[in-house]
């Protein structure tokens, strides 16, 4: 992975300031250029994990008028590396970054809009949400997390966009309920979802119902999400003779990669769908964390994305197409 | 894992602040036109159910009418190969690309993938703000959340109403917009490059005033009690000297509308009573193609004889004609002089009194140039292979 295109840069930690008990936000001062980042943009950052360089990217936070880059990072009980590393940071420690690119962009224009935050998926809904309150945009955000306690953000967006944030608060019992929240929702409207993976797919349910548009569901995911808890499981791969732990920090992907495995990846987030290998055997449940299969190609199992999909309860075998 | 470079084509992106304050962009060369502002893409009628690509700004765009009669614009390249999507075909309103068949929607979504049951969430082209307006479609190629209508240059002369002609485009001249700018900001050239039309003596004997605004800067001359130059005599149609007026306006970073015409001397056309005159406007909405390119989209318009077909007729003859009309006498020139500028890097232009428009218009051009050098915006994200 290099860090030494043009496009990366060094930076200074400004400052740092937990906004929850588990999220804290990073103030980002680049040495160089400055670009502002658009709603739905991220910035990428060089970590270490394990003495091994990576790269991280978080979801810009607020629109940057002052030409700090802003990142919100949530502690990860089981992180990749990626978190823990974050956390570790403390004021003015030197990052190299990347300038913002934007996968999720924010369309312009259009007559409503809802936008729908699940935990730390607040981070690009938030400067959305603030974007579209500078143009007298019509639109809602919905924020489902497990507390207010938890709610990073909240306030400082309640003060500009008022009662148009609503909380959904798990320890309340509440449950965004997506169709009534589509139901409103102008018929050329659109909706943004960043949130878990259930939350995603709820969301894409309720909007396949609704027989709109699949283009006017807008979505980005975490790409570590599923519907279980990440846990270690055994992967084999009889062609190659394999038997291999995946620990439950790391992706199967990057076990498999590590091992010399010949694998092509891409998106690294489950949306593409090159790192998919065919499963010939699975002892447990798959958690199938992409957005690539369809509910019915994840319901036949006959592959999983290795870059983000895990097993729960025990141990899978694959093929590969090495010959 | 891709090499984590974004695409510069997407972002302006500055080397350094230093660079960035001097409006440089990354090869080191001088931004030459804003991106946040409405220029003109086509004629109305040039855009039809059909797709047609325009570079505006540096920017491929593939242009095509919904069935709901609105322009749609987008990036023209395909978000998987980068094939021009103008090279694909429209099934219904959405653009399927003619490599792999992935299909976008008129916002720029994509809406179908080959051989998966699902479409990733990154897919996307750029959608541009477009507008129709003054018979002309405009595009805005900078940030959208920036687009404002009521910025659209007002440009209602080219309407067809009060004021007619028929105008056309230059696609791909080759020179700078600004040498264009220059040239309509200062009319002394008329004597020189239109001897036997337009072109007198007094216009480079008679003083003239420059006018200038937070966005807009005005060249004004009144040429008194003149014999009329050979294409005003036709106009008036009757024999005498004249009161000869160029009132040119340009409206930063593009447009030029040059009112003028002539009156019968001594009936009070300095003072606003052009009711013994005849009166037309040269209109030019001129669009960057890329660094030392533009488009040219012009009319000449006047408000006498405005049924008489014939004379809209020749008109436009008089202005493009083979080579020999007006405009294609400047092309000839605007043409010759990028080709001076190219070979002569770093050269500087030195100036003369009479430049005073064309340097306020180009103040005012720099002056947007560096605040977006200020303030560089992701406009999309394409990561490098």
């Amino acid at each position: 992975m290099s860090t030494s295109g043009h496009s990366w840069q060094r930076a200074r930690l400004r400052s740092v300031r937990d906004l929850t008990a588990d999220v804290r936000l990073f103030e980002i001062e680049p040495s160089g250029a400055f670009i502002a980042p658009t709603p739905g943009s991220h910035i990428k950052v060089a970590v270490q994990i394990e003495g091994r360089p990576a790269v991280r990217s978080y979801s810009t936070v607020g629109l940057s008028a002052d030409h700090i880059y802003r990142i919100a990072v949530k502690r990860a009980p089981i992180s990749r590396g990626g978190s823990a590393y974050m956390w570790r940071l403390q004021d003015d420690a030197l990052l190299t970054i990347s300038a913002p690119d934007n996968h999720f962009p924010l369309s312009h224009g259009c007559p409503d809009y809802v936008l729908v935050a699940g935990g730390i998926g607040i981070t690009p809904i938030h400067s959305m949400a603030l974007a579209l309150a500078q143009t007298n945009a019509s639109f809602r955000v919905l924020y489902a997390c497990r507390s207010a306690a938890d709610a990073a953000l909240a306030d400082e967006l309640r003060t500009v966009i008022g009662d148009r944030l609503v909380l959904v608060l798990d320890d309340a019992g509440m449950r965004i309920d997506f169709e009534a929240e589509i139901a409103r929702l102008a018929p050329a409207g659109e909706c943004y979802v960043c949130g878990p993976i259930g939350m995603l797919e709820a969301a894409k349910a309720a909007w396949q119902r609704s027989g709109r548009s699949a283009a006017g569901l807008r979505y980005e995911t975490f790409g570590n999400s599923g519907r279980f808890a990440s846990e270690a499981f055994r992967v084999k791969i009889p062609r190659l003779g394999l038997d291999l732990d995946v620990p439950a920090n790391r992706s199967l992907l990057d076990v498999l990669e590590a091992a010399g495995v010949g694998m092509i990846a891409d998106c690294r987030r489950g949306e593409c769908g090159l790192c998919v290998l065919p499963i010939c055997s699975v002892n447990g449940i798959v958690d199938h964390r992409d957005v690539f299969f369809s509910d019915e190609e994840k319901a036949a199992n006959a592959g999983l994305c290795t870059c983000v999909s895990r097993v729960v309860n025990g141990s899978i075998t694959l093929d590969t197409g090495h010959r | 894992m891709p090499s984590a470079v974004p695409n510069l084509k997407h972002a302006i992106v500055r080397e350094s602040s230093a660079a960035s304050r001097e409006g440089k962009n990354v090869m080191g060369q001088t931004q030459t036109f804003p991106l946040n502002a409405w220029y003109a893409a086509a004629w109305c009628h040039e855009i039809v159910h059909e797709l047609a690509a325009r570079t505006i700004c540096g920017n491929a765009i593939v242009l095509y009418r919904r069935t709901d009669g609105a322009v749609a614009a987008l990036e023209d390249s395909c978000w998987h190969r980068l094939l021009p999507l103008s090279m694909g075909r429209l099934k219904g309103d959405d653009v399927m690309c003619g490599y792999h068949g992935l299909v976008f929607n008129s916002a720029g979504r994509c809406t179908h993938m080959p051989a998966q049951r699902t479409i990733n969430p990154s897919a996307c082209v750029r959608a541009y703000p477009v507008a129709e307006r003054h018979r002309l479609v405009w595009i805005w190629p900078g940030d959208p959340a920036l687009a404002d209508l009521a910025k659209i240059p007002d440009f209602h002369w080219n309407d067809g109403a009060e004021w007619v002609g028929e105008g056309g485009t230059f696609y791909s001249l080759k020179c700078d917009y600004r040498l264009v700018v220059d040239n309509l900001m200062d009319l002394t050239h008329e004597t020189y490059v239109h001897v036997g039309s337009i072109g007198d003596e007094a216009i480079t004997e008679t003083p003239f005033e420059v006018t200038h605004t937070q966005s807009s800067a005005t060249m004004t001359r009144w040429m008194i009690n003149i014999e009329p130059p050979p294409f005003w005599g036709r106009q008036i149609g009757r024999p005498g000297r004249v009161d000869r007026w160029q009132i040119v306006t340009f409206q930063s970073p593009s447009v030029v509308v040059g009112d003028v015409g002539v009156a019968m001397t001594g009936t009070g056309a300095p003072k606003g009573d052009r009711s013994q005159g005849v009166n037309g406007a040269f209109l030019a909405a001129l669009t960057p193609e890329k660094d030392g390119t533009c488009h040219y989209f012009w009319n000449f318009v006047r408000n006498y004889r405005t049924d008489d077909v014939q004379l809209s007729r020749d008109l436009q003859r008089m202005h493009v004609n083979d080579g020999q009309g007006v405009y294609d006498q400047d092309h000839v020139v605007l043409e010759a002089q990028q080709r001076a500028i190219e070979v002569n890097p770093g050269m500087p232009f030195y100036n003369l009194n009479i430049d005073a428009g064309a340097l306020w218009a180009r103040r005012l051009i720099d002056a947007q140039i560096a605040q977006e050098a200020a303030h560089p915006v992701v406009l999309a994200a394409r990561m490098a292979g």
